[in-house]
């Protein structure tokens, strides 16, 4: 978290637009969480320069550029190991990690599971959309098994990923469920995540409207999680693992310590460290 | 070319240096016997090259410790060893392709043990008995392998002050065990005093090393490079033979104030350290093959997202697993082209133990500069082994990368720029926020798949490296005896072996001029004409078996006569003997062609 002085202008969500024309088709969830993303940015009043969007490959992927903060556009499946890097490296940023459900928990899975247990202090959102939209409508981790697609003809017949499980069991700090349609709540919990010390995993239900049009219906589907945020982990997990899989809301909020490198108080010369070689 | 030439077996340069290779079966003390007798080497004012090798088993098997020492800094082993000494037999015959003898080596085993394995005997080396185990169980509480220290240390002619030195300072436990060892050392001493008949070369006097030197592994050396050049960031994944690397730069990184973070797995790690490259930080990791090639990928995203990183490879047997944990430069043809697209990226090659400071503090610098990938071809041989060196010239200089100062008017990420270098805006800078690419992007960065972007784009990021002035470093160039019209082009670590044959050829009456690359990718032609000027025939030496050198060099440069070549795979070394005969038989080939070669012969008549 930056610990900055506000600038003395009031920034809104549009200083986080970068104007540069989203490639996503009309009716795309990822404009809505686009929205948010910068809302929540607002609400911290965050400089966009000290703010850097990190990503890897697909139609979500392409979320930096739309941003007036740094953006890395990096390979398919490496973005949350681009900014862990980065975050360790520059802990003095805020570090946002977005990207869709193929990138994150299929070419990207095992990052995943390392991102959670390591908990460097990131803010990782995830578009899941369930269906691989950039290549054009293939079985995703979290598409259902009998959903019919022209590399799956008739499905996969392989049950579906539970994103949110899964980072609980591999140690995520915090973890949400939000959806595209509601702007406002969105906005908020991506607020909350980037406020938690640590990882904060947020899976956003972003419906693609050309490849999965039934997920119009999504919204109507939705509800607010009815309980409060625990920090039991396994409170948490029995709730994650009986929902119907559209409670939205921090469903997660754990106590452990972000990840912090170790670092020496008083750092000494290379020509220092050489001396171990002097004979 | 040439098969391995028969051992010289003349005693060349008998006293010049000698080779030690203490065996045995693990927990048999030899590489701390080892480790002191390096230690006591570096004490009496020697230099010396260690070689650890051992079977393989994770822990406890068979091992030995390979040692060169001299009055001068080595860089090779020698064609042969002048002594074996064996704790025990135990498979210690699987060392016989690593531990050659000479007619004039001593063999000295204990027989209680067992008897000298045939492999070892059949050199024709004086093979001596020793009961090792009673001698020292008959002094209480000394170990065998400190009778070994005293016995391999006397007979190499090592001062007695100088292993009593070592063995004083490496000594951990109680007093009492320290008197019955020194009691073992001394024995050892006495027991090589009534050898001394056997004729065993041992270093004759002369004047001890003068200035101060170090104790250093290459994959140390390429660590301490990597924090003089300025990195800070550094993510791991182990990895044999570049582990020691990643653990040497583990606790020495925190010591500078900067972090090293243990990935998941190479694409972690590679794409973490461009992460933290793109946020400012100068970044490295290494890796050997496999991980190489887990990374290429991000390579190629370094190249276009213009991210300076360093990977120090550190080169195994491949392809797949392959040996490794054994040398073999045979990841060159990869590095140099194994990106998809048109990559242009750095390829630097450290050619001595010492030089891996050198190269790779030169690679952060590179890389730096320049905004893109350099990868560091070290090896098994070299990163595992040690040496003492003369103490390298102080630092020379962090990196320097080129960076946009705030709110600059019309800021663009990559601007086609006269250098190809442009203004990297760092996160964190005011007003010239912008977003790093792996996708063809405009100058602004922006995604592009416009023809007119993406050539623009190849133009500069082609000319950056080849516009770059890269001063004398890119090769060590040699010429003994002048204007040779032979020249032996060659890389890496068996650099140590080119050069001592060329050497020992040129006592022959053979003079080659003598071509070291340390930059490997961009290919610089102008500069190899400049280094060939006036040579009719090349011959390269490499450790592989594709000959991949020489590939690379008729690709990117017009070399004179009928390019030859001597390669040969890991494991075992090049050896200076057998390389001084093909250096030899080749310029015998080429007499015509050499005038320098017919004058000396004519000379000699």
């Amino acid at each position: 978290m930056n610990d900055v002085c506000p600038p003395p202008a009031v920034l809104t969500a549009v200083n986080y637009k970068s104007g540069t024309k989203p490639v996503w088709c009309p009716g795309c969830g990822d404009f809505t969480v686009l929205g948010a993303i910068t809302k929540a940015l607002a609400s911290l009043q965050l400089p966009p320069h000290e703010v850097a969007v990190v990503s890897g490959i697909g139609c979500s992927s392409r979320i930096p550029a739309y941003t007036s903060c740094y953006g890395f556009h990096g390979v398919h499946g490496r973005a949350l190991a681009a900014g862990t890097g980065l975050k360790v490296a520059r802990p003095d940023l805020t570090v946002l990690v977005t990207g869709g459900d193929g990138d994150g928990y299929s070419i990207g899975g095992n990052h995943f599971l390392h991102a959670c247990r390591r908990n460097v202090d990131l803010t990782y959102i995830v578009m899941d959309n369930h269906v691989y939209g950039m290549t054009k409508g293939q079985a995703s981790p979290t598409t259902e098994p009998d959903w019919d697609n022209k590399l799956a003809p008739g499905g996969t017949g392989i049950r579906s990923f539970h994103p949110l499980v899964i980072a609980l069991a591999a140690g995520a700090s915090f973890v949400a469920r939000a959806f595209s349609g509601d702007p406002n709540g969105t906005a908020d919990i991506i607020a909350r995540g980037i406020r938690h010390p640590g990882f904060a995993f947020i899976e956003i239900l972003s419906p693609c409207v050309t490849f999965r049009p039934e997920q119009r219906e999504w919204k109507s589907q939705v509800h607010a999680a009815p309980v409060e945020v625990t920090d039991d982990p396994a409170r948490a997990a029995r709730r994650i693992m009986t929902d119907d899989g559209f409670n939205v809301g921090v469903l997660y909020a754990g106590q452990r310590k972000a990840y912090a490198p170790a670092r020496c108080p008083a750092p000494r010369t290379v020509a220092e460290v050489a001396e171990e070689f002097e004979l | 070319m040439h098969p391995c030439s028969p051992l010289d077996d003349t005693g060349r340069g008998r006293g010049a240096s000698v080779s030690l290779a203490l065996a045995g079966s693990g927990g048999s003390g030899v590489m701390t016997a080892g480790t002191m007798l390096l230690d006591a080497a570096a004490r009496a004012g020697l230099y010396g090259l260690f070689v650890r090798t051992s079977g393989p088993q994770i822990r406890g098997g068979e091992a030995a410790a390979l040692m060169r020492l001299a009055r001068r800094p080595l860089d090779a082993l020698d064609d042969a060893f002048d002594l074996l000494l064996a704790m025990d037999w135990q498979n210690v015959n699987r060392f016989a392709d690593e531990i050659p003898l000479r007619a004039s080596s001593l063999v000295i085993g204990d027989a209680d043990e067992g008897e000298v394995p045939p492999v070892f005997a059949a050199s024709g080396a004086r093979c001596v008995a020793l009961p090792l185990k009673k001698i020292a169980k008959s002094l209480p509480g000394s170990w065998t392998n400190m009778l070994a220290l005293g016995l391999a240390g006397g007979l190499a002619g090592i001062a007695a002050e100088a292993l009593e030195a070592a063995l004083r300072a490496s000594w951990k436990r109680g007093d009492a065990q320290l008197q019955a060892n020194l009691k073992a050392l001394h024995r050892g001493l006495d027991e090589a005093a009534k050898l001394a008949e056997c004729g065993m070369a041992r270093l004759t006097d002369g004047a001890s090393a003068s200035g101060p030197r170090w104790l250093i592994s290459g994959n140390e050396a390429a660590g301490f490079g990597a924090l003089r050049g300025g990195v800070r960031f550094v993510a791991a994944y182990p990895i044999t033979p570049a582990t020691e690397l990643l653990e040497w730069m583990a606790p020495a990184l925190t010591k500078v104030g900067g972090t090293l973070l243990q990935a998941e797995d190479e694409l972690a790690s590679v794409n973490m350290i461009i992460g933290a490259a793109y946020g400012g930080v100068p970044s490295l990791t290494a890796t050997a093959g496999p991980g190489l090639s887990l990374m290429t990928e991000a390579l190629g995203l370094a190249v276009s997202a213009e991210v300076p990183i360093v990977v120090v490879d550190v080169m195994r047997g491949g392809p797949s697993t392959g040996i490794p944990a054994k040398s073999e430069q045979s990841d060159l043809s990869f590095a140099v082209s194994g990106l998809h697209g048109d990559a242009p990226r750095l390829v630097l090659a450290p050619t001595s133990i010492a030089d891996c400071i050198a190269t790779t503090h030169w690679a952060v610098q590179l890389a730096e500069a320049l905004q893109a990938p350099a990868i560091v071809l070290s090896d098994q041989f070299m990163g595992q082994s040690r040496a003492i060196i003369d103490r390298p010239a102080a630092d020379a200089g962090t990196a320097q990368r080129l960076t946009a100062a705030a709110d600059t008017p019309d800021y663009k990420r990559y601007r086609d720029t006269p250098s190809g270098v442009s203004p990297m805006a760092i996160p964190g800078t005011p007003g010239v926020t912008y977003t790093a690419d792996g996708l063809e992007h405009s100058e602004l960065g922006t995604p592009s798949s416009q023809a007119r972007d993406h050539r623009l784009q190849l133009d500069k990021r082609e000319r950056k490296l080849l516009r770059y002035d890269y001063g004398p470093r890119w090769a060590d160039i040699e010429a003994p005896g002048g204007g040779s019209a032979l020249a032996v082009i060659t890389f890496g670590s068996v650099s140590g072996s080119v050069r001592e044959a060329v050497a020992r050829a040129a006592e022959q009456g053979v003079a080659v001029r003598l071509i070291v690359l340390r930059l490997l990718a961009p290919a610089l032609p102008e500069r190899m004409e400049q280094a060939l000027a006036g040579v009719k025939q090349v011959l390269v030496v490499e450790q592989n078996h594709g000959a991949q050198l020489l590939r690379w060099l008729r690709a990117m440069h017009d070399l004179p006569g009928r390019p030859a070549s001597f390669h040969r795979p890991g494991p075992l070394p090049l050896r200076p003997g057998e390389l001084t005969t093909a250096i030899v038989d080749w310029a015998h080939a080429h007499r015509s062609d050499n005038p320098s070669e017919s004058q000396a012969e004519k000379e000699m008549a």
